[in-house]
């Protein structure tokens, strides 16, 4: 048996990007639909890692692009919870069928 | 089979199971206890690709900062015990329909597209390398990616601050 390579990773890495989708077309509450949102971010992070290693190993931007989408996920799962608990606060709910306005 | 490959499938299905049960289970908290093993996994993926780096950095931003933030939401904003409502099963039908063919199709595009693999012996990056890249403004370097990260992360922040502060109601 073969020693695993770039398609084993990018088999997982799109397995993993549709199982997010799946969670982001079903949930109904905010904070899993930004879970689902985190799994889809990090099948890419794999991908561009797996690219990186396997296709570009002499470079290094791959490894770059992984950092900053990174450090833009936390920036955006940060504002996102704070929506969230405004949202909570003044509709009591976070279910997305519920929060139909935008102005409360 | 070697060890190397036994235990890139542990983390492959490790990373795949989790990440399953955290869209399908229908208590919130242990969504977020899949999603963090679903991460670790990854992160588990990237020591087995030889990028310590980057699953160090795995492992402290996503598991260490932003499970940590999404338990505590979870902790503000749900009552305890409560399951999420069962969604309707048509809905669930094709979302899955509509997920599994995605699936398929960037399957076979990815399995019939014939990628210029290097043969050579992959230099691994270290750390100081990395550092080197990110604060260099010339050719391969990343300083104004960083720079502006930085400003990102810092509008974030106030912006954070901002949308959650209670308001004060105004007496007169």
């Amino acid at each position: 048996m073969m020693q695993p390579g770039l398609y084993e990773i990018l088999v997982i890495s799109s397995a993993l990007f549709f199982i997010g989708v799946y969670g982001f077309l079903t949930r109904r509450n905010l904070i899993t639909v930004l879970m689902s949102i985190e799994l889809i971010l990090n099948s890419v992070n794999l991908n561009f890692i797996a690219f990186n290693k396997y296709v570009w190993p002499d470079r290094m931007d791959g490894l770059f692009f992984t950092l900053f989408v990174i450090a833009i996920a936390a920036a955006e799962a940060a504002v996102a919870i704070a929506i969230i608990i405004n949202v909570y606060r003044t509709h009591r709910s976070i279910d997305v069928e519920r929060t139909e306005e935008m102005k409360y | 089979m070697n060890g190397s490959t036994i235990i890139f499938y542990l983390l492959a299905v490790l990373t795949l199971g989790c990440g399953l049960l955290s869209v399908i289970t229908r208590q919130i908290f242990r969504a977020a206890i899949y999603l963090l093993f679903a991460l670790i996994g990854i992160a588990g993926i990237y020591f087995w690709m030889n990028y310590p780096f980057i699953a160090a950095v795995q492992i402290v931003v996503y598991v260490g900062g932003i499970v940590v933030l999404i338990i505590f939401s979870i902790f503000l904003t749900q009552q305890t015990g409560e399951q999420l409502p069962r969604q309707k099963t048509g809905r669930k039908l094709f979302s899955a329909l509509a997920a599994a063919s995605g699936f398929g199709f960037t399957l076979l595009q990815v399995m019939h597209f014939d990628f210029n693999e290097s043969a050579g012996v992959t230099a691994v990056p270290t750390v100081q390398d990395i550092g080197n890249n990110m604060l260099r403004a010339g050719d391969g370097g990343y300083a104004l990616p960083f720079e502006i990260i930085s400003m990102l992360l810092l509008a974030a922040m106030v912006g954070c601050i901002v949308i959650a502060i209670k308001h004060k109601e105004i007496t007169l």
